[in-house]
């Protein structure tokens, strides 16, 4: 043993130097992370390309999202149950080549809004004349999702709404109208669900929807048997919703199939995302669960397999609520983020962004977690998130939006949260036992994330830099070239809050394409259809959704930025039926809107 | 007659007994149920206590240690941190050893090192680290084996006293806690339910290297843990049974030094 002092205080002075490293490490990622935090439009154009002005107002979209009162037995944690229902969904109902919005509120009795475009710069809520705002009404619960598909290919889309309550299906009869055809599709009576999409699964050209339960069927969360309603873990729980894929029959009939294929499970779903993953030419199907593993469901046309362990992003547990992909590397491959939780000093789940590991595809495709690699791993507590080209330089971007209750700025209810969530089934299942929040906050009041993709594998968060400044209660977000100008506008629904639009203002020197799909063989909205653009020496791959995101549904037009003096070579698109079609050199700057072929 | 090869297993003189059922925690709870948040984080954690206990271990003692007791801290640090970044695994493995051969007061070392580390590192990176917070799955049985084997082994070794007054400590606390506060008091119990808990209960209150020597002051002193837990925890702090360990702990083993050194030493006189 060494006598001399020397190495003693050696090790002292390391030891100390070690213990003190973390404050070092935090100064370090907090200068890296950030741009600047104030909005200056020309220093966010010239530094960014773009910048975001809030317009809802302005626009004529006045609405504040109410949330629903349920069960009197849930009072003393009502906050942060009753904390969904707010989201929105771009359509163009009327065919007249301009986005609408529509937007589902959640109090009893509340309406439901669909804006509809007038063109110049504002919206009009015609839901009341066109029939799908009283929605809300006691008895029949209140609404969750709304997605939109053109079930019977006459060219309308028509409106499918979740809720946590009885589902409802409306036909659109040619833009002036919806008529209900609910019962004659044979929805459940009654399901608690706050995802729902369309895709053709089995590429028959006619739309099938799928909808994710969240709570139990069978639970009526405003007359409750019990106050056993609430999850058995917070990472393995089992007795959540069911699942429900309605598979279109034709002529307006649709039969439930989703166990007859393999979709069997209970977990708390909030959020789904079809998307052909693995280049098969159909879609496959991630869904993403609260209090629990994410599940990947391998779609071969006529049943589907759980992938979830297999391909990785099965394994570990968090509090999925959101699946959106993008090929962020324009290499052709999507990858899938998905939000999680995160709270400094209690929880670090950090959100995932899937990307499918190097050599690896088909059917041995195996994905790997880069959230924290790219720098879009924390978000707070995560809702809906997006890609999109927002700088329209040739890259995918990420705009997620956060927060869960904001009630007292000063009081927090995260204590006894990770309380009562760290325990036993037997304890956690039962509401009665949940601490009462007491107007206290849970992971309220949160900044934003748009992070900028700078094209070399980072991401840069630039939301408060660029504009995005509200710290709402985010749930949706849905983007659209809302007044047809060639850049992505963001539209995003808050809990118990206004909807916002983000008007989007990009730099004219950063070009950009659009292409307008609409199917033939395949079914009428295209959705599933791919279109791989290839310009400057790199391709970008899109997809037409059916409803992607945490209850949300971009336009169906496929947006590409192109970056500054951009060189197209060609656009190939594969459509759901098979059929691949490729345009040469299509123009910049051009919406293009495309028939599939005969 | 020689002892049943089980009994010396099960024995107070086998050091690798802990280690071994950490072990068996780690690879049940990560194959059952995915606990750990990657094979890589724990690995590092796992090795740099090793390496840090064997070089610190050969320069200040002469000779290389036994590394049971690093193993534990590095697979405590593996399994207890959460963190999406891989510098907190090396990084309190590091410190939890260091703090062994930084931190002594005649000859013995302060802190339980694992305490010490993630102590250290929840209260200055908070940002970037939390601990185990997930369950044991849905089932009870899980959690049924792992407290009745955790109570056979720590009988075995003697310290279950330990364990047993902490328990009864907390659970009494946690009845007082929803009184005082009017949370139901299956909130206040649910956290012994979690395996964050279970490890606290057999590893880290019960480490033989940082406890007071006397059994009836090693239950007053766990008892004094549940007290400035139950201070904390009213206080909402999230890791009080952490903080109130590495409150609790040094202070404890500084007073029982304290008495140990002016015990008067018999001097037998030569016949």
């Amino acid at each position: 043993m060494p006598r001399s002092p020397i190495p003693r205080i050696v090790l002292g002075v390391i030891f100390g130097a070690l213990v003190l490293s973390p404050m070092v490490i935090r100064r370090f990622e907090a200068r890296r992370g950030a741009a600047k935090s104030i909005l200056d439009a020309q220093t966010a154009l010239g530094r960014h390309g773009f910048y975001f002005e809030e317009v809802s107002k302005a626009a004529g979209a006045n609405f504040v999202h109410q949330a629903p009162t349920l069960d009197a037995r849930l009072n003393h944690i009502m906050p942060q149950v009753a904390s969904m229902g707010a989201s929105v969904s771009i359509v163009d109902f009327d065919r007249d080549g301009w986005p609408d919005i529509y937007v589902t509120n959640s109090g009893e009795g509340s309406k439901n809004a669909l804006y509809r475009n007038m063109h110049d710069g504002t919206f009009k809520d015609v839901a009341e004349d066109m029939g799908v705002a009283n929605v809300n009404q006691p008895g029949v619960g209140v609404s969750m999702c709304a997605v939109w598909g053109d079930y019977d290919n006459d060219g309308y889309e028509d409106l499918l709404l979740v809720k946590w309550g009885r589902p409802e299906l409306y036909h659109n009869d040619a833009g002036h109208g919806f008529t209900r055809v609910t019962d004659q599709v044979g929805l459940p009576r009654w399901v608690n669900a706050n995802t729902a999409l369309w895709f053709d699964y089995d590429g028959d050209g006619l739309l099938d929807f799928f909808i994710g339960g969240y709570y139990s069927e069978d639970v009526d969360l405003w007359h409750l048997a019990n106050t056993r309603m609430m999850p058995d873990s917070f990472e393995y729980a089992k007795n959540g919703g069911r699942k429900y894929l309605f598979h279109n029959l034709g002529g307006g009939k649709f039969e439930e199939v989703a166990e007859k294929v393999g979709i069997n499970s209970h977990r708390w779903t909030l959020a789904a995302s079809a998307a052909d993953l693995r280049g098969t030419g159909r879609q496959d199907l991630f869904v993403a669960n609260d209090y629990g593993i994410s599940e990947l469901y391998f779609n071969d046309g006529k049943r589907f397999r759980e992938v979830g362990e297999q391909t990785g992003v099965g394994f570990a547990p968090k509090s999925g609520m959101n699946a959106a992909v993008g090929d962020i590397f324009n290499q052709g491959r999507y990858a899938v983020y998905v939000s999680n939780i995160s709270e400094e000093g209690v929880l670090i789940q950090g959100n995932n962004l899937w990307v499918p590991k190097e050599g690896t595809s088909g059917d041995g495709i195996k994905y790997e977690n880069l959230a924290r690699d790219l720098g879009v791993e924390i978000g707070g507590w995560s809702f809906g998130a997006q890609f999109g080209d927002f700088n329209n330089d040739g890259t995918l971007d990420l705009y997620l939006t956060n927060g869960y209750v904001s009630l007292d700025r000063n009081k927090s209810y995260w204590y006894d949260f990770s309380k009562i969530a760290g325990g036993h089934s037997m304890i956690i299942n039962d509401a009665k036992n949940w601490p009462a929040m007491e107007g206290r906050s849970l992971s309220g009041y949160q900044p934003k994330r748009l992070w900028l993709n700078d094209g070399a594998g980072k991401f840069v968060n630039v939301a408060q830099a660029v504009g995005i400044t509200d710290t709402y209660d985010g749930r949706s977000v849905a983007v659209a070239d809302l007044w047809n100008r060639g850049v992505l506008d963001v539209v995003v629904a808050n809990e118990r809050g206004p909807l916002l639009i983000y008007k989007n203002n990009v730099t004219p020197e950063n070009q950009w394409i659009e292409f307008e799909l609409e199917g033939t063989a395949s079914n009428r909205s295209a959705i599933g259809a791919q279109v791989t653009l290839f310009w400057n020496g790199q391709h970008q791959i899109q997809e037409v959704s059916g409803g992607t995101g945490f209850a949300a549904q971009n336009q169906r037009r496929l947006h590409f930025g192109l970056g500054k003096f951009p060189q197209i070579e060609k656009a190939v698109i594969r459509w759901p039926s098979g059929k691949t079609q490729t345009i040469d050199k299509p123009a910049a700057v051009q919406l293009h809107k495309i028939k599939e072929p005969a | 007659m020689p002892q049943a090869s089980w009994k010396r297993f099960f024995s107070p003189e086998n050091r690798y007994l802990a280690p071994a059922f950490i072990t068996c925690i780690l690879l049940a709870g990560h194959l059952s149920f995915g606990i750990l948040e990657s094979y890589k984080k724990t690995g590092i954690a796992i090795v740099a206590a090793l390496l840090a206990e064997l070089i610190l271990g050969r320069i200040f003692t002469g000779k290389f240690p036994n590394l049971a007791s690093a193993y534990i801290s590095g697979i405590s640090v593996g399994i207890l941190v959460r963190s999406p970044a891989v510098w907190p695994y090396l990084l309190c493995a590091v410190v939890s050893i260091m703090s062994k051969y930084v931190l002594r007061v005649k000859g013995r070392h302060m802190w339980n090192p694992s305490n010490f580390g993630i102590s250290v590192l929840l209260f200055l990176a908070p940002e970037t680290v939390a601990t185990l917070s997930i369950q044991w799955g849905n089932y009870l049985l899980p959690m049924i084996v792992i407290w009745c084997l955790g109570s056979v082994i720590i009988y075995r070794v003697r310290r279950f006293h330990i364990t047993a007054t902490y328990v009864t400590s907390f659970i009494a606390f946690a009845f007082m806690r929803s009184w005082i506060t009017g949370s139901p008091w299956q909130s206040e119990i649910a956290p012994l339910t979690g395996p964050m808990y279970q490890l606290f209960i057999f590893f880290m209150v019960t480490d033989p290297k940082t406890t007071v020597r006397k059994k009836f002051w090693q239950c007053v002193v766990v008892f004094l843990v549940a007290v400035v837990e139950m201070i904390l925890r009213l206080n909402q702090v999230v890791y009080a049974p952490f903080y109130a360990l590495f409150l609790v702990g040094p202070t404890a083993m500084l007073i029982d030094i304290c008495f140990e050194s002016r015990r008067p030493t018999t001097v037998v006189a030569p016949v």
